[in-house]
């Protein structure tokens, strides 16, 4: 049998997909004359790193700041987070965890089923939901699902964990590139920017722009340093000019597979191309973890802040990411 | 769709759409397979010729394809896919485009393919997955399904598995009882960590009660199918058919669970298996039930407290 051979075609499969539902969710386009954006996702009620990831990205000359969910779960005192993005002008969006605080629902909407790591993810769930306020709760359900803007004559959607779904996991070593284009291109964007798995990677997409997963900011991305990281979109020719500090910009670790260094958007219009950086940034995480110990946030999460590496929720890892860690 | 009482056989049980086709299965070995577990949904064994072998043209024809599709990943299956002399060269194949993951019953792992298939992963930046079915902690558990010493030898084909880098994810049917659960589990992951898998990956899948899981068990009862009713609010991309197909030698089925049904089979072409399906079967109640089985990530879990 030979796929396709009664004229199957290119066509096929697109005939059932849903442009509509996708346009009802999708936000207006915003233009920006920003020349640099910082992204980040997943700040996990770990205020500290988010002050430093603020501080880091001014000084970088980041001219806007976008959270792409996730704020509470993990860490401790979740009402310290909306003041702080609110303070610095993050346009944030929702993710499912502000999604479920925002609506009281039972759960995070991961979706775990492992026994153990539905525990772990019970235990956050609860303590994040009682110790979010009534008027932060209410403020969460009013963030938008996504955000578009137009930079440097690209297209560029925000989004939690895919374009077409708030809880989908997008890692590196499931997602194939096709897929990605298709993802994309279905969704209007040059530019996809996503969260929700805690892992960043990025990956040049074959019309020249590109997807990326922002990662988080609230725990070091399973790789044995205490480091936590976040992502800047900047316009071809303005990356070369960052101030020295404690952290060192750029990728240093490079995803296995992943397109290491900085790749340049080559362009398919005549437009500036955009380039995607990671940006790793360190703070006051014995600090953070004392606070953590102090509202009796399971050890294992503490462990995570003190070592960099991932303890619980580890199932939805594959296999390429899975075998990186030490758990 | 609002006659759900009395109809014969699933008439106007609901539709579930194409969404996109993220994962293209191949069943690659047909219902040929080494061993004849008693609980084998499909009813394969070494001579059950339903659906034969696939040959590697068609595969990597379809691996093809799959990229005017935006396909995400891809799954094999069988019968026993390391029967399959040219298993290694399609999942060389995949994993060139996307992610892959094999299920087997892991007691055909044999050296030269291991090397070839470890190979292949470390080249790629896409994950091989490697499911090893096992149902149970124990040969007093397992065997009576799965046939006399093959406990031992899936144990011994996920040690290789380890030593050849991999990460396998030991799937087991729920053939014990729901209190057991968490027993079972307990054991199961001190036995694999026995075997020098520090950190086991272990998934529980419900039993899909049809080919000779029907006889085995309690099959399903009248009442159990799906309604309209039952899907209103129900998210739909839990269930398989909404973003995948299988390829067999027969042509495009619906999904991997319905393949020895002779309606689901949909065409030769993806044009032709881009329709919407009728969950009009009883497995696919299960389906209903516990979403997601099929896929690595997700299963049944049971609360700790
Ligand atoms: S359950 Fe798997 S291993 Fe057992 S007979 Fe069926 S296909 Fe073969
Ligand atoms: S068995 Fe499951 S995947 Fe197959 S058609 Fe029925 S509901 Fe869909
Ligand atoms: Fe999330």
């Amino acid at each position: 049998m030979t796929p396709g051979e009664e004229g199957g075609g290119a066509g096929a499969v697109a005939a059932t997909d849903r442009p509509q539902a996708a346009e009802e969710r999708d936000p207006e386009v915003r233009a920006t004359d920003a020349r640099r954006i910082a992204v980040f996702g997943g700040v996990y009620s770990n205020w500290r790193a988010l002050e430093a990831v603020v501080e880091d990205a001014r000084r970088r000359g980041a001219d806007e700041l976008y959270c792409l969910g996730d704020l509470g779960a993990f860490g401790p005192n979740p009402d310290r987070i909306p003041p702080r993005l609110i303070d610095a002008d993050v346009r944030t969006i929702r993710g499912n965890y502000d999604d479920s605080i925002s609506r009281g629902l039972d759960d995070c909407q991961c979706g775990y089923t492992d026994p153990r790591d539905n525990h772990f993810a019970r235990l956050s769930y609860r303590y994040t939901f009682r110790n979010t306020s009534e008027r932060w709760r209410e403020w969460m359900g009013t963030l938008p699902e996504q955000r578009r803007i137009e930079m440097a004559g690209r297209e560029v959607l925000m989004c939690h964990g895919s374009p077409r779904r708030m809880n989908e996991f997008l890692w590196e070593s499931t997602s194939s590139t096709q897929f990605l284009d298709w993802m994309a291109r279905e969704h209007g964007a040059d530019v996809v920017l996503c969260t929700h798995t805690g892992i960043h990677w990025k990956r040049r997409l074959s019309g020249g722009g590109w997807f990326a997963n922002v990662g988080c900011i609230g725990r070091p991305p399973n790789d044995g340093r205490t480091d936590v990281w976040y992502t800047l979109l900047s316009t071809e020719g303005d990356g070369g000019e960052e101030p020295t500090s404690a952290s060192s910009p750029g990728e240093r670790e490079a995803p296995a597979g992943g397109n290491g260094g900085r790749d340049r958007s080559t362009g398919d219009g005549g437009d500036a191309a955009l380039e995607v950086e990671f940006v790793p940034v360190s703070y006051d995480h014995e600090a953070l973890a004392e606070e953590m110990r102090r509202e009796e946030l399971p050890e294992e999460f503490v462990e995570t802040i003190l070592t960099g590496w991932w303890t619980t929720c580890l199932e939805v890892l594959p296999a390429k990411e899975r075998r990186r860690g030490r758990h | 769709m609002d006659e759900q009482d009395a109809r014969p056989e699933g008439a106007g049980a609901p539709e579930v759409e194409l969404e996109h086709l993220d994962t293209l299965w191949f069943q690659v070995t047909g219902t040929i397979c080494n061993l004849e577990c008693s609980h084998c949904f499909i009813s394969c064994s070494p001579d059950n010729h339903t659906l034969e072998f696939l040959d590697l043209e068609t595969v990597l024809d379809w691996v093809e394809r799959s990229g005017e599709w935006g396909v995400k990943e891809f799954y094999v299956t069988g019968g026993e896919p390391f029967m399959h002399r040219d298993l290694a060269a399609m999942l060389e194949a995949m994993l060139q485009r996307g992610p892959a993951s094999v299920l087997t019953n892991g007691t055909l792992m044999r050296e030269k393919t291991l090397r070839r298939l470890a190979t292949a992963h470390e080249e790629s930046r896409y994950s091989l997955e490697i499911r090893v079915s096992i149902d149970g902690p124990n040969p007093e558990m397992n065997d009576p399904i799965r046939g006399e010493g093959t406990f031992e030898r899936a144990m011994e084909g996920v040690r290789k598995l380890l030593d050849h880098g991999f990460l396998p994810i030991v799937t087991a049917t729920q053939v014990w009882d729901q209190e057991e659960d968490e027993a079972v589990r307990r054991e199961f992951m001190e036995n694999l960590r026995a075997q020098g898998y520090e950190n086991p990956r272990l998934k529980i899948l419900p039993s899909i009660k049809t080919g000779r899981e029907a006889a085995r068990s309690r099959g399903y009862g009248e009442g159990e199918r799906v309604t309209a009713a039952m899907m209103e609010g129900y998210e739909e991309e839990q269930l398989i058919c909404s973003s995948a197909r299988i390829v067999t030698s027969e042509g495009v089925h619906v999904c991997p669970i319905l393949v020895d049904e002779p309606d689901s089979l949909m065409g030769q072409t993806m044009e032709e298996a881009d329709e919407p399906f009728e969950l009009k079967h009883q497995a696919c109640y299960t389906c209903w039930l516990h979403g997601a089985i099929c896929s690595n990530y997700g299963g049944i879990g049971e609360e700790v407290t």
